[in-house]
């Protein structure tokens, strides 16, 4: 085929996309090295000094950066499991299987923020139905989003209602796809529903699986409307992630240079440890 | 055991169809109340627990100026936004995915799959850190507050969907197809428009709505980039939750939002079952 029509095809996405990405990156390099606050809105130079703050004197960004670790990898992991539960259950036959498939996927249509507005009503500590609902069965009202530690889970209850759909769409797809003969194989054979998931189903999904849990982690790893609307990163900083951080140094604080430096380093951070764990998790689960 | 299994089968999926219904109920429950209802104590069947009104919904057509929460322009801007950044993404992506699909690239270590990979990969990027440089550049070249600006971000979070979508899908449209057709005296413009295309209808469609659910949801963005000129659903929303708006207008406008993209939930899982899903996903 002749030379030249393959560029035709590539290239304006690609320029398109290198030239929107270009200027924001470079951009936020130089910034990183810069002092560009309120007070001298400017691109100065000050060499590495953002980088040794952040380094030596900044222990509320890695504290955000290990709550953001903790709250996207167990949201990950409960949505892995539930999503991987519910896919199986109705991927065979099962009474009114594609009105509980479409139940299912809603969470994923609708807005984070615009669902955790709700969300908050549902979980006001005196007018909302959860407290008023276990205040029936004698359990005392939960501080659902004023206290340090409850916040957090308030956090992971909203994000797996939100993202498991998610997870559950990509594992149905996947097990949709299986090829037929090794479960006609293991019936001939008797094993099983348990000896079945363990030796074939799982098995054959582990490609899959990684890439479900690969693209979700990159999404949690992003949190940040949820937590925005919930909890505003409160109560004190219990529930403050990375992204919400950069954006109260960035946006709010308007220490510019600063929070460049900081999406700079969290950004190699994020690709550095999603390598690492993509890594090991090919090694965990496909065994040769 | 078997019966054993299928007991604890229904009752795990009918808690979870419990626990996905239970916003929504609340919030459509919360949407007829008054005053009275939602603050007195926690009630949630209408006429039985209160009685119900319109007052929550019929604030969402009046004009700020009487009273009400004007949604109508948010929407619009919103279904502008989402549908000419998916539309844009969609062509650009999938042209890119064809080519990474079709044709081999080599400059320096770069392979096809190196390519692939940087599309995709852009969905790594965390928003907060484009944010901040889109934030100075938008207002540099004076689109910031306004829907070109917005477009043109959403261009970058779209792109990477359309192309992870389309290259898998085209891997499994059959080289065949094209070949005959150059053979038959076309072009590979005309290949592709004519002979590849029509065959990739589902894909195109499975992209689409993953275009659109991704645009449509973003909040962070419209948030960071737009202040008073533009504003969209999302933004809207949170901007009545920090004000002092009442809980049933709140709901109602929550409710109406997201209304639209629970049609496409449908869609989904009609592309599911037909199993025009599962490549495209992989």
């Amino acid at each position: 085929m002749n030379f030249k029509h393959k560029f035709v095809f590539l290239f304006p996405g690609l320029f398109v996309l290198i030239g929107i990405l270009i200027f924001p990156i470079i951009f936020t390099i130089r910034l990183s090295l810069s002092g560009w606050n309120s007070y001298t809105p400017e691109m100065n130079f000050i060499g590495i000094t953002n980088y040794i703050r952040l380094f030596t004197d900044d222990p509320r960004f890695w504290e955000s950066f290990f709550r953001l670790s903790f709250l996207s990898v167990t949201t990950v992991i409960l949505q892995y499991v539930i999503g991987f539960a519910l896919a199986l259950m109705v991927w065979r036959e099962i009474k009114f299987k594609r009105f509980f498939r479409v139940i299912f996927l809603i969470p994923m249509m609708t807005t984070p923020v615009i669902m955790t507005v709700i969300w908050r009503t549902f979980f006001h500590e005196s007018l909302g139905p959860v407290n008023d609902l276990l205040g029936n069965i004698g359990v005392k009202p939960i501080l659902w989003l004023s206290d340090p530690v409850i916040a957090k889970f308030t956090v992971i209850i909203v994000e797996v209602w939100q993202w498991t759909p998610f997870m559950f769409l990509l594992l149905l797809a996947g097990l949709l796809s299986l090829p037929k003969e090794p479960f006609l194989a293991a019936a001939i054979d008797g094993a099983s529903p348990f000896r079945k998931f363990v030796y074939v189903t799982f098995p054959l999904m582990a490609p899959i699986s990684i890439g479900a849990i690969i693209i979700r982690l990159i999404e949690a790893s992003k949190i940040m409307d949820t937590v925005f609307v919930l909890t505003s990163g409160g109560p004190g900083t219990a529930t403050e992630t990375s992204s919400f951080y950069i954006y109260i140094k960035g946006l709010r604080e308007f220490q510019m240079g600063y929070a460049a430096t900081l999406s700079f380093t969290y950004l190699v951070i994020m690709i550095i440890s999603l390598t690492i764990i993509a890594k090991v998790l090919t090694k965990l689960m496909i065994k040769e | 055991m078997h019966k054993l299994y299928t007991f604890l089968k229904y009752t795990f999926i009918t808690l979870w169809t419990v626990f996905i219904v239970a916003p929504f109920l609340w919030a459509i429950s919360t949407s007829f109340k008054d005053f009275q209802s939602v603050n007195s104590k926690v009630t949630y069947i209408p006429w039985l627990d209160f009685e119900p009104t319109l007052e929550g919904w019929r604030v969402l057509v009046k004009s700020p100026a009487r009273g009400g929460v004007d949604i109508v322009e948010p929407y619009f801007n919103s279904i502008f936004v989402t549908c000419t950044a998916s539309l844009i993404s969609i062509i650009l992506g999938t042209l890119a995915a064809y080519a990474l699909s079709r044709f081999t690239f080599k400059a320096g270590f770069v392979r096809n799959n190196d390519i692939t990979f940087f599309f995709i990969s852009q969905r790594i990027m965390p928003p907060i850190v484009l944010s901040i440089p889109f934030f100075i550049f938008l207002s540099t070249i004076g689109l910031l507050d306004s829907l070109l600006g917005l477009v043109v971000v959403y261009i970058v979070l779209l792109m990477p969907i359309a192309v992870w979508i389309m290259v898998d899908f085209f891997n499994r449209v059959p080289k065949e197809l094209d070949e005959t057709a150059l053979i038959d005296g076309c072009n590979p413009y005309q290949a592709f428009y004519k002979v590849v295309l029509p065959n990739s209808i589902p894909g195109l469609i499975v992209a689409g709505m993953f275009c659109i659910i991704f645009g449509w949801i973003d909040f962070f963005f419209a948030f960071i980039l737009t202040f008073t000129e533009v504003q969209l659903l999302p933004v809207k929303v949170v901007a009545l939750n920090s004000s002092i708006t009442p809980w049933w207008s709140l709901s109602a406008s929550a409710l109406i939002s997201v209304a639209p993209l629970i049609i496409v939930a449908f869609v989904v899982e009609r592309y599911l079952s037909k199993g025009n899903l599962s490549g495209a996903l992989k």
